[in-house]
């Protein structure tokens, strides 16, 4: 194709996709009003219903529960799919222990990022299983908690070494997390049947508002997410530093 | 409130530009890893606290990291090459000053 094919494509496709978009702009409510009815409903009833105070999380895992179960296993394909693109090769071989990459070229890291890296690993940790733990009370849940506390490990290669990296999240241990998270969010969904509801159906005691155990089978959830996605994110970053540290051509 | 979400707008735009006119992948990963931060602040400016905690640490660290191991990857791929295109060379090379009466011979 030469390039005033290309350029005539490009004409095109911009042309197209511009006029549908300012179509849609112009269909857009003004900034800040006209949610939908559903959203106002929700905002309504939610915490009397379900006693859940972050409406976000409620609408993910208890109203609309179903849809997210697809989408972590999405996340769970995605992981999967990544690891196995990245499986040793036929022309691959182990790299020798003492890589240059490993020992980062001999370079001492400096006692300064040693030292924060040992305090916000902790940090992180806590703040991660914080929003886990949270999800139904306060913004975030079990992705956004499950993402914070997988840096804690990045943060233990940064402060630390690769070998203590992977003595801390050892891979059969990561692997497991991740897959009990995923099964966790379809089990959860079990209780509902069990009780002679529907799959996924909230039939666990709300608690009191604003407790920790409170929202039913949300926190569950919340929890089963957390697993999922730190154990998901955690085998990535192992399988792509495995690729560069520990794989070398033949 | 509306001038500081006008504000995070026009920062998006800015940032969004900057990492397509940054052309070096290395320096591309840390532009892409600041525009993340910039998203970050625009969601919650527009309160969506939620999305805000996972785009900081999805799109601040976790898929620029992803890119410096993959550039890492490829640049070791390279060395590997070129380093065993250069013995392959030398091995070559010294066979036919082991044997230059075959080479003779074939030629």
């Amino acid at each position: 194709m030469n390039a005033r094919a290309r350029l005539l494509v490009f004409a095109l496709g911009a042309l197209l996709l511009g006029g549908a978009y300012m179509a849609a702009l112009s269909q857009l409510a003004p900034l800040g009003r006209g949610a939908s009815a559903y959203a106002d409903i929700l905002n309504r009833v939610c915490v009397r219903e379900r006693h859940i105070t972050d409406v976000v999380t409620a609408v993910n895992f208890d109203y609309r529960g179903f849809d997210t179960l697809g989408e972590e296993f999405i996340m769970f394909t995605a992981v999967m799919g990544a690891v196995l693109l990245l499986r040793r090769g036929k022309d691959e071989v182990q790299a020798p222990q003492e890589d240059e990459l490993t020992s980062r070229r001999g370079r001492r890291r400096s006692d300064a990022v040693a030292l924060a890296g040992v305090v916000f690993t902790a940090v992180l940790l806590l703040f991660g299983s914080y929003v886990i733990t949270h999800g139904q009370l306060t913004p975030g849940g079990g992705f956004q908690g499950g993402v914070i506390a997988s840096t804690a490990l990045w943060l233990v290669y940064l402060s630390g070494s690769y070998k203590v990296m992977r003595q801390v999240g050892p891979k059969p241990l990561v692997e497991a997390a991740e897959a009990l998270g995923a099964a966790g969010y379809a089990l959860v969904g079990l209780i509902g049947l069990f009780q002679g509801a529907a799959f996924l159906q909230n039939t666990l005691p709300p608690g009191s508002i604003g407790s920790p155990f409170s929202g039913g089978t949300v926190p569950l959830i919340d929890i089963a997410v957390g697993l999922e996605v730190s154990g998901g994110f955690v085998l990535l970053l192992l399988t792509f530093m495995e690729e560069v540290l520990e794989i070398r051509l033949h | 409130m509306l001038v500081l979400q006008v504000a995070s707008l026009v920062l998006v735009a800015m940032g969004a530009t900057a990492v397509i006119l940054t052309r070096n992948p290395l320096r591309q990963s840390l532009s892409m890893s600041l525009y993340g931060l910039l998203l970050t602040l625009m969601f919650f400016l527009f309160q969506a606290p939620d999305v805000a905690l996972a785009q900081i640490a999805v799109g601040a660290v976790a898929l620029p990291l992803m890119i410096l191991l993959a550039l890492s990857k490829v640049k070791q791929n390279e060395r590997d090459a070129a380093y065993a295109r250069q013995r392959d060379e030398k091995a070559s090379q010294g066979e036919r000053r082991d044997k230059p009466s075959s080479r003779k011979g074939q030629e």
